[in-house]
């Protein structure tokens, strides 16, 4: 992964120093709330119904063992002993005091860790594919042009001010697992017809209030220019975007208002007097940047022999079995496999993990997979570089901590914003829907019937919890005073993207089970053969899936074994 | 024409625009002046408030177009963005707030090495990193 020399560290040393200083002036009223407010957010810290909330920056979700101590202990020095997993991979404290925050930025920065932008009106956390470099799928490691965007984003002069925040993603596989249709910038590594890899770049996807998928705006961009492309874009965007309503300062509504053609004419134009200057990447910085993601020192193995060996050990134990077969992927190296670690726990907020957790995942880091640990956007975490012999002894450990649920890309594997309970812009409350239907389906069996299935859940139409791109997305409103719930179905974060279509009226909190156990019972009377749940809703639509909010019922179908044989661990050829 | 700062409006007006001053507001893009950046002796880029941040980005369009006069930003921005400012292009700060100038000017050496370049720094970093002595 990527290391700071001296400039990066001096840049985030002088950072802490910075907010140290504002927040003493802030705390000894030299400076308003109002003026603070930027200030603070550009560091991650919110204020919110508790206690403030601090976001700590991970990098396209990418950390070490060393850092995840840290953030054991600064959790429990700091807060309260956990700590949660963002749906930008990065890491939130729920409790942390205003005056000691500075004092966390300087235990961050001792480790290479920061929260600047991790909020505000600025560009964000860059995210990527949690699987990168080790997804069999891969045309090129995103990481290198994530930290490229990272260093050219932190604290950017010209756009700290921006009309509302940008995301950015990247995605380098054939399989999108960034979400790049659904950013303000979405970039895709691509092959062209010489053969060279370039960038294709999007722009104006987002959810929020008004969900949009990205256009095209560079169908093939050399990478040399991705900095000084990124920069007209954004410069458009600044001098162009909206600010007289925050709910229309997002870039979508820009690209929508001008037109995809002009705005790429805008973008153009601004690009005259930035393209092929300093800015412009050199081939030294390319090979720089991809320098700290070669590939670790991966043992030589037959793979097909690793594969039958744990094809054997998930046949003497199922339970076993059915983790690896649920939880962990193929990995581009024979004889690896890459492990999600599942936070989604019946009974625990979905992706919040503990002090020790923490610490013991630092431990298995190191002793199974290069010490590095990688955050998702779904709220879990991964090893990367797991090898098969060794998967039985790392379940083992996770089992003793609660860290090996099963449900991976399932229902119970729920997206969900910090709702109501923590956040002061929630309409509802978000955790207890989702601990709701985690009880409800209990039944690992039903769940596995079910098929893959994202059920996305957001506190308000902020959408920190991706409702709009679920393949069942719940939504909370406030009617009157009163918490509800809408349900919209069809969303797809994958290449196929799509927003969910909201279906009829909304509902109390207390059936909420009742209507997803309705619907998915509809669905499986509906479904064909292998279909999953987006495939019937994409052929059926949503009427006849609407009759599942009046059709009471818990119709369930035949299940399927766990302990059928284990065909789907294969080999991969090494790249 | 000296000594007095036009709006935009005024300023198109002129007739003798050598030695002239404009004042631009968030919305009037620094391309109604090209053509004239040779004549002005200041541009002023006024910010109403300080969250709104199109000035950064007329500063630099400026200074990127070959205006080489004084970039004075008035108005409502903050001490906290005086680093920001400066890399963009202003070289003149009037501040709404002069009560505590002198620690206002202390922010300006809140940071003593970028990642990118700009109007202070031409370079950015990736062309400037140094390998540390062993």
């Amino acid at each position: 992964m990527y290391v700071y020399d001296q400039y990066d560290q001096q840049i985030i040393d002088e950072r802490v120093a910075q907010f140290r200083d504002q927040t003493a002036r802030f705390l000894a009223g030299k400076i308003s709330a109002a003026e603070f407010l930027p200030l603070r957010l550009q560091n991650g810290l919110y204020v919110q119904r508790q206690a403030p909330m601090l976001r700590i920056a991970v990098p396209y979700g990418l950390m070490n063992s060393r850092q995840l101590r840290k953030l054991a202990e600064i959790s429990r020095v700091y807060d309260k002993g956990y700590a949660h997993i963002s749906t930008r991979q990065n890491v939130q404290l729920n409790w942390p005091m205003l005056a000691e925050v500075p004092d966390i930025l300087a235990e961050l920065a001792t480790v290479q860790m920061h929260a600047i932008q991790t909020s505000g009106n600025c560009v964000r956390n860059t995210t990527t594919d949690q699987f990168a470099g080790v997804a069999c799928d891969e045309l090129e490691d995103p990481r290198p042009y994530c930290e490229i965007i990272r260093q050219w984003s932190t604290l950017h002069p010209e756009f700290a001010f921006l009309p509302r925040k940008f995301k950015i993603a990247v995605c380098g596989s054939t399989q999108d697992r960034a979400a790049i249709h659904h950013h303000d910038i979405g970039l895709e590594l691509l092959g062209n017809a010489q053969g060279e890899i370039g960038l294709k770049v999007l722009v104006g996807g987002g959810l929020g209030r008004t969900p949009a998928i990205g256009s095209v705006i560079c169908e093939w961009l050399d990478k040399k220019h991705m900095l000084t492309y990124l920069e007209a874009i954004l410069r458009v965007y600044n001098k162009h975007g909206r600010r007289d309503n925050k709910f229309k300062a997002r870039i979508k509504i820009l690209v929508k208002a001008m037109g995809v053609d002009a705005f790429r004419a805008a973008v153009e134009q601004e690009w005259l007097a930035l393209k092929d200057g300093p800015t412009t990447l050199t081939d030294e910085e390319l090979m720089r940047a991809r320098s700290f993601f070669d590939s670790p020192d991966y043992q030589v193995m037959d793979g097909d022999h690793a594969a039958a060996e744990l094809q054997g050990a998930c046949s003497r134990d199922a339970i076993f079995g059915n983790w690896v077969k649920r939880n962990t992927q193929a990995h581009r190296v024979p004889g690896y496999r890459i492990v999600t670690i599942s936070l989604k726990a019946t009974g625990y907020a979905p992706g919040d993990v503990t002090a020790e957790q923490l610490e013991l995942l630092a431990e298995l880091a190191d002793q199974y997979s290069f010490s590095e640990i990688r955050s998702t956007h779904q709220q879990n975490l991964v090893l990367g570089d797991v090898q098969m012999s060794q998967l039985y002894d790392l379940w083992q450990r996770l089992q003793t901590a609660g860290l090996a649920t099963p449900n991976i890309g399932y229902l119970t594997d729920i997206i969900c914003c910090p709702g109501g309970d923590y956040c002061s812009l929630a309409n509802a409350k978000s955790l207890p829907v989702a601990e709701a239907i985690q009880a409800r389906f209990d039944d690992l069996d039903y769940v596995y019937d079910l098929g893959p299935l994202e059920l996305n859940i957001s506190g308000c139409m902020n959408a920190c919890g991706h409702h709009h791109i679920g393949h069942i997305g719940i939504l909370g409103v406030d009617k009157k005073g009163q918490e509800y719930y809408q349900v919209c179905l069809g969303g797809s974060q994958a290449k196929d993207a799509s927003i969910g279509s909201i279906l009829g009226p909304s509902f109390k909190q207390e059936d909420m089970p009742d209507v997803i156990d309705n619907l998915l019972s509809t669905y499986v009377t509906l479904r064909e053969e292998e279909e999953t749940f987006l495939d019937t809703y994409r052929r059926v639509g949503i009427e006849a899936l609407q009759g599942a909010r009046v059709c009471p019922g818990s119709l369930r179908m035949g299940v399927s074994s766990t302990t059928a044989g284990y065909p789907w661990i294969q080999t991969t050829q090494r790249r | 024409m000296t000594g007095q700062i036009c709006s935009l409006d005024q300023w198109l007006q002129l007739a003798d625009k050598n030695g002239s001053a404009v004042q631009l507001e968030p919305g009037q893009e620094p391309t109604a002046l090209a053509g004239y950046l040779d004549q002005l002796a200041l541009v002023v880029i006024n910010f109403p408030v300080f969250t709104d941040g199109r000035g950064f980005s007329y500063a630099r369009n400026l200074r990127e177009q070959g205006y080489h006069g004084e970039l004075r930003a008035g108005g409502h921005f903050i001490r906290d963005q005086l680093t920001y400012l400066r890399r963009c292009g202003f070289n003149a700060f009037q501040m709404a707030d002069e009560a505590d100038l002198e620690s206002a000017l202390a922010s300006l050496a809140d940071f003593t090495e970028f990642y990118q370049a700009a109007e202070d720094q031409p370079l950015p970093l990736f062309r400037r990193r140094q390998q540390p002595a062993h």
